[in-house]
């Protein structure tokens, strides 16, 4: 079985703010990380590759430094690493960002199974796994819980919907989108390190991909913009109180009792 | 096409500048040559904020989309098991505040089989037409057909926005059906305003942390969002005036390749999006022991415990209990932060809750922004005397 897992680095904090008067994007850390979610479709995917055999390649796309996430893929087990990795598909929404790695998806190979996280930390949407399925004219599911089984044909697979769980066998090539908690991620292998060292990355620029018109993608390709960023609106109505612990305890059961979520008096 | 570098007029100061001044550290300086990297979101920031003519923005020529030929607000009609999703009201009330601006029709799609008492609710709740996909072959949700459904409603009706309930259906056909027509998609809105040319505003939490984001969809239609459940309010039902109207597909376009083999109902889980009363523990608490405390006060007030995204990606607790973006959205009568420090992707959780309590040590904690009542002080020393307080009175349920 061919596998395909999708992977992204995000920023290690979510401290990303923005100074409310001049409007500048203040630096968030630099450090990156794999995207939680993303560890739950890697999991499944090494399982699946050892319950099955066949080949794992782990695809990302962000700057030069998600290499390092390719990297900790290919210690957890993966067979090999692809990066996309081009300035032309940067500031790329949700459609454009599929579009690109459906395109680079193609470019690795023919895969039985593509495999992606819930979401990312980052962006939090959520929706790029179905829509790479689409560009790709792939059946998908979402949020799936559990790979039962998988022959040349056809995949069995447990959603967890809204108020069911539903099990339900569809062919193959498809794309999976597991769900967050579906398993324990296990962690980069030493041995393997050892073995592979910094480990082969391939990477691929616009140029490697079958479209190559670069109006298709980043800002260019997507059909969102971002009109305006902004700080959160406050609460002005607030009120807040300082003093000692014992102070502050009598003010907030007050405020219980006045709000009728505590009874005064004794049992 | 894209961020142009002026290099002439980029000297060893100015290159170092951008390089600073880049948030993604995309900018690389090199003396005085700079280089943009592929970390580059496109944020602008070193255009509008870098020495005057450094970097510029040339925006290559759009296509454009004729706006006069999609109109209308339509919503998604989501159900199981015979009943509305409650977050299809939420929408009708939200789209009907919408088409006030426009003067446009609301429209529901709805998709399953023996659904028309739903169409009669929705038409209960404002929509002027709904649209019925109503076939044995849709009874049971699958993505393919309910896609060849929702494609088959917008290539007919041609609306001009389409609000999806958040659901785990909703997040999964939603970005199907919006790559089919090559338009816009934004996940999660918090508020939705809309522009006299129809354009629709969406306004989002963004980059996972304090910021957020005004998103339109200016050049193609349908312009697609989705809504969290509890986000908006529902509106009272009303004498309907609308109507249904049958749809039918092709019956190419009812043929299913997924096969439903089983459907069991979920077990009764914890449902923190339903509780009166939360109290909500964050990073401030030490250890994992201390959950015991604000068990306690959780339990005196009748309240559900939920928590922040760190203390689920640290294991303390189930992702259920999780509130915000990526956890659940609460509406509670009263929610009690302890030790919360209160990110935008909390805050878009819980802000609707109609009284909120936080205790910080840290006045300057972003919590105390949405807080209603802030306590500045120690939640290890505040909660045990509250606790012994209420202890001492007893609680009303």
């Amino acid at each position: 079985m061919k596998i395909l897992v999708c992977i992204k680095q995000v920023p290690n904090t979510n401290k990303v703010e923005v100074d409310p008067v001049t409007g500048v994007l203040k630096r968030s850390g630099i450090k990156g990380k794999m995207n939680p979610y993303d560890l739950f479709a890697l999991e499944t995917s090494l399982q699946l590759k050892e319950k099955y055999g066949g080949q794992l390649t782990a695809l990302t796309m962000g700057p030069g430094q998600a290499a390092e996430t390719l990297q900790e893929a290919l210690y957890m087990g993966a067979d090999d690493a692809v990066l996309v990795s081009d300035r032309k598909l940067g500031g790329a929404d949700v459609l454009a960002t599929s579009y690109t790695l459906s395109q680079a998806i193609a470019a690795c190979g023919t895969y039985d199974l593509i495999i992606c996280g819930k979401q990312t930390t980052d962006g939090d949407t959520a929706q790029v796994g179905a829509e790479i399925a689409e560009w790709m004219g792939l059946p998908h599911a979402g949020n799936v819980i559990e790979v039962l089984q998988a022959d040349g044909e056809a995949v069995t697979v447990k959603l967890n919907q809204e108020h069911e769980i539903v099990t339900q066998r569809m062919p193959l090539p498809c794309l999976l989108c597991t769900d967050a908690d579906v398993n324990t991620p296990r962690l980069p292998s030493y041995k393997r390190k050892k073995e592979i060292g910094a480990g082969t990355i391939r990477t691929m620029t616009l140029a490697d991909l079958k479209d190559t018109d670069p109006k298709h993608y980043g800002l260019a390709g997507s059909a969102t913009q971002v009109e305006r960023i902004f700080p959160p609106e406050k609460n002005d109505a607030k009120q807040m109180f300082t003093g000692t612990s014992a102070q502050l305890a009598d003010r907030l059961y007050a405020l219980l009792t006045e709000h009728k979520f505590v009874e005064k008096g004794g049992r | 096409m894209g961020l142009q570098i002026h290099q002439e007029k980029i000297d060893a100061q100015a290159a170092a500048q951008l390089a600073a001044l880049c948030p993604f550290g995309a900018i690389t300086a090199d003396g005085d040559k700079i280089s943009i990297g592929a970390g580059c979101r496109l944020c602008k920031m070193c255009v509008r904020q870098g020495p005057a003519g450094a970097i510029t923005f040339e925006a290559d020529p759009v296509k454009t989309v004729d706006k006069d030929a999609y109109k209308g607000i339509a919503v998604f009609g989501e159900h199981n098991r015979g009943q509305l999703h409650n977050v299809t009201l939420e929408l009708l009330g939200k789209a009907a505040q919408l088409a006030q601006v426009t003067h446009q029709p609301i429209y529901a799609v709805l998709i399953g089989y023996h659904v028309q008492p739903l169409a009669d609710e929705i038409l209960r709740y404002g929509a002027d037409k709904v649209y019925v996909y109503d076939d044995p072959a849709l009874d049971d949700f699958r993505m393919d057909v309910y896609a060849n459904a929702f494609s088959d409603f917008i290539t007919k009706v041609k609306p001009s926005s389409i609000l999806v309930g958040a659901t785990n259906i909703g997040r999964s056909l939603a970005p199907r059906v919006a790559a089919r027509f090559h338009t816009g998609l934004t996940a999660d809105c918090t508020k939705l305003e809309m522009k006299p040319n129809t354009d629709l505003v969406q306004i989002r939490p963004a980059f996972g942390g304090n910021i957020m984001a005004q998103i339109v969809t200016t050049n193609t239609r349908p312009q697609f969002c989705t809504v969290r459940y509890k986000t908006f309010d529902a509106p009272q039902p009303s004498a309907p005036h609308g109507q249904a109207v049958a749809m039918t597909l092709a019956p190419d376009q009812l043929r299913s390749t997924t096969a439903i083999l089983d459907i069991k109902e979920k077990a009764k889980i914890i449902d923190i999006s339903e509780a009166k009363v939360i109290v909500a523990v964050g990073r401030g608490l030490k250890s994992r022991d201390d959950i015991a405390l604000a068990q306690r006060l959780a339990d005196l007030l009748g309240a559900q415990l939920a928590c922040t995204r760190p203390l689920v990606e640290a294991g303390w607790f189930d992702a259920k209990r999780q509130i915000g973006l990526s956890g659940r959205t609460v509406h509670a009568k009263l929610i009690i932060t302890l030790g919360v420090s209160g990110s935008v992707q909390f805050a878009a959780g819980m802000r609707g809750s109609e009284m909120i309590v936080a205790i910080n040590s840290d006045p300057h904690a972003g919590i105390f922004d949405i807080a209603h009542y802030g306590l500045v002080g120690d939640l290890y020393e505040i909660v045990p005397q509250l606790i012994a307080k209420i202890e001492g009175g007893s609680h009303v349920q």
